[in-house]
């Protein structure tokens, strides 16, 4: 089935982006990186790059897979640590996209919203392409678009909680919002089953971290959300059946005998 | 039959050690000639590491090669060279973070779980704050300093070894038979997909508090473990920040590290911090150990934050190499290329 995800004209193929943090080694994360099939990865500069970009050993390596780079801003906590790291980000990968992360609050890892729309106002002034993490605020997304932002990330849940889509209703109505915008989970998924219910409902794409790198087996579970991705787009494009209250016989009741 | 090693860290002090515990059991003549830049014995990463011999609770994020090979390291640090004391290891967590614990116990063997009472019992300072725990009995713990101090001291009186410190190997000439170059991230010009992972401590002393056995806090993003030292001090460390900038703590580091230390007992926000330090932990690419052969040359390198836990056996192994011409495909590579690439 040809069925491509676009993210400010790239066409991509798989609908899964992978966060490269936390795996037991980078030769693990590799190996999860070809299990989960991705063609989209996420990678944080603003601490590894130290005093002097002394992160290189690493990001060769990410370099290595020839997959592409989306740089995030992730432990910026502020508008100007974030649009720093943009830059350096631009330079180390030769890419316009950045996965805007300003965070506002330590317990939950929440974005700070006003933060987050300043920042992607100058960075995509200054010709960025901004994928903002966000919560799933209607009018946050409002904003971030007036901005210029032509893909959104909402958070189904806290980074790193594993616990699925937090809010249901908020997330269909960001969906039906803005039908024409690229829209992706970032955050949150622990099973395979709830990056399904994402796409279920009408989202492109989801991005995961913590739950293939935490996971007993990460490559295991990078398959596993592969194949769950994929089941839950093909279910979303072949138009799942209404829910209903009552039960409807595949066969005709009357005419059976004994009726 | 000269064998050369380069590197006076945990790596190069127990191959020396090996070398020469072997080579009388076998009734071989060796010398050994241990070559150090610096002016004295673990002064590298050895300086700033935890010192758990702990390899059960290391298989919570490691493979399982890193538990097989730590139980060696555990009779050889208590046994064979008894510098480790064994009063096991406790792992706990702030209650918020009761699921990562739960997780923890669920990829780790060789525990038995604790109430407060438990807890109470083995570390009185921690059970106000903590009602659940995993204690395992049998791992051990060292100071790294003063052991690698005593490793060096003990090889100084063995007559068929020496030791010369402050000078550069390079500018020795090629006349041993064996060389073992255990030289950690400075060898990285020289080995392939070698890379740092910086880590950073902070010690502090706290007189009103005791610990008396590591104690790990796991937590989401900064598993963070304090380790008690023999001059009454505490160890707290470390992070893993994937660049290679070895000398420079932050100032978020030391937060993480601080607050990890407060969680534990709030009366730890009194404690001195008499001392920070940060290196490079020496990783291949699936951070696991190597030792790399080229001809009559071994590199014993990547074991990455593992120094103490994994330089017995990987010693071991190389002492056997260089004597017997033994192979051990688990950790050994030839000048090929890894065994592995990421």
């Amino acid at each position: 089935m040809n069925d491509p995800l676009n993210f400010y004209g790239v066409t991509l193929q798989s609908r899964l982006l992978v966060g490269t943090s936390q795996y037991p080694s980078p030769a693990i994360l590799a190996d999860a990186l070809a299990a989960s099939k991705t063609e989209v990865v996420t990678v944080s500069l603003r601490r590894e790059a130290g005093g002097s970009r002394a992160g290189e050993g690493f990001w060769g390596l990410i370099r290595e897979t020839g997959l592409r780079v989306l740089p995030n801003t992730a432990g910026c906590r502020t508008v100007k640590e974030a649009v720093t790291t943009a830059h350096m980000a631009r330079e180390l990968f030769a890419t316009k996209w950045i996965k805007l992360e300003v965070i506002g609050d330590d317990d939950l890892l929440a974005p700070d919203p006003f933060g987050l729309v300043e920042a992607a106002r100058i960075l995509c002034d200054e010709g960025f392409e901004v994928f903002p993490y966000m919560t799933e605020d209607l009018l946050l997304a409002d904003r971030l678009v007036e901005a210029g932002c032509r893909v959104l990330m909402p958070w189904a849940a806290p980074i790193g909680s594993g616990r699925g889509l937090n809010n249901v209703f908020g997330l269909r109505a960001l969906r039906a919002r803005y039908p024409d915008i690229p829209l992706v989970i970032d955050a949150g998924l622990g099973a395979p089953s709830q990056a399904s219910q994402a796409f279920e409902l009408g989202f492109d794409a989801v991005l995961l971290n913590t739950a293939i790198a935490k996971a007993g087996d990460p490559v295991a579970m990078a398959r596993a959300f592969a194949l769950a991705c994929e089941a839950g787009r093909t279910a979303y494009k072949a138009l799942t059946i209404e829910p209903r209250d009552m039960a409807e016989p595949s066969t005709p009741v009357l005419g059976r005998a004994f009726t | 039959m000269l064998i050369r090693i380069i590197g006076a860290g945990a790596a190069g002090l127990t191959a020396a050690f090996e070398l020469l515990r072997q080579a009388e059991a076998l009734g071989r003549d060796i010398a050994v000639e241990i070559v150090e830049k610096a002016e004295g014995p673990g002064r590298g990463c050895s300086h700033y590491a935890g010192g758990m011999i702990a390899p059960w609770c290391e298989a919570e994020s490691t493979e399982p090669i890193v538990a097989t090979l730590g139980a060696e390291a555990l009779e050889f640090w208590t046994e064979t060279f008894p510098v480790a004391e064994k009063r096991g290891s406790l792992v706990v967590a702030p209650r918020r973070d009761r699921p990562d614990l739960i997780q923890f116990s669920r990829r780790t063997t060789h525990f038995v779980t604790l109430d407060r009472e438990g807890i109470a019992a083995l570390e009185p300072d921690l059970a106000e704050n903590f009602d659940f725990g995993l204690y395992f009995e049998a791992e051990a713990h060292l100071a790294p300093r003063e052991a690698l101090a005593k490793l060096a001291e003990a090889l100084a009186a063995k007559p068929n070894a020496t030791l010369r410190y402050g000078v550069d190997a390079t500018t020795l000439a090629d006349d041993a038979d064996w060389t073992l170059d255990c030289r950690g991230f400075a060898a990285k010009p020289d080995l392939a997909g070698l890379r740092g992972v910086k880590g950073e401590m902070i010690i502090i002393r706290a007189p009103d508090l005791n610990l008396t056995r590591p104690v790990r806090m796991v937590h989401p993003r900064h598993p963070v473990y304090l380790v008690p030292r023999p001059d009454g001090t505490i160890m707290v460390g470390a992070t893993m920040v994937e660049n290679e900038e070895r000398a420079r703590v932050t100032a978020q580091s030391v937060v993480e590290l601080v607050n990890s230390a407060f969680a534990l007992n709030p009366a730890f926000a009194l404690a001195e911090i008499v001392e920070t330090g940060s290196d490079v932990r020496p990783s291949f690419a699936d951070n696991l150990p190597r030792i790399r052969r080229e001809g009559r040359r071994l590199f014993l390198n990547g074991l990455y934050r593992h120094g103490f836990l994994l330089s017995p056996p990987l010693a071991s192994r190389a002492a056997r190499v260089v004597l017997e011409d033994a192979h051990f495909p688990e950790v050994m590579d030839e000048d090929r290329g890894q065994r592995r690439t990421a």
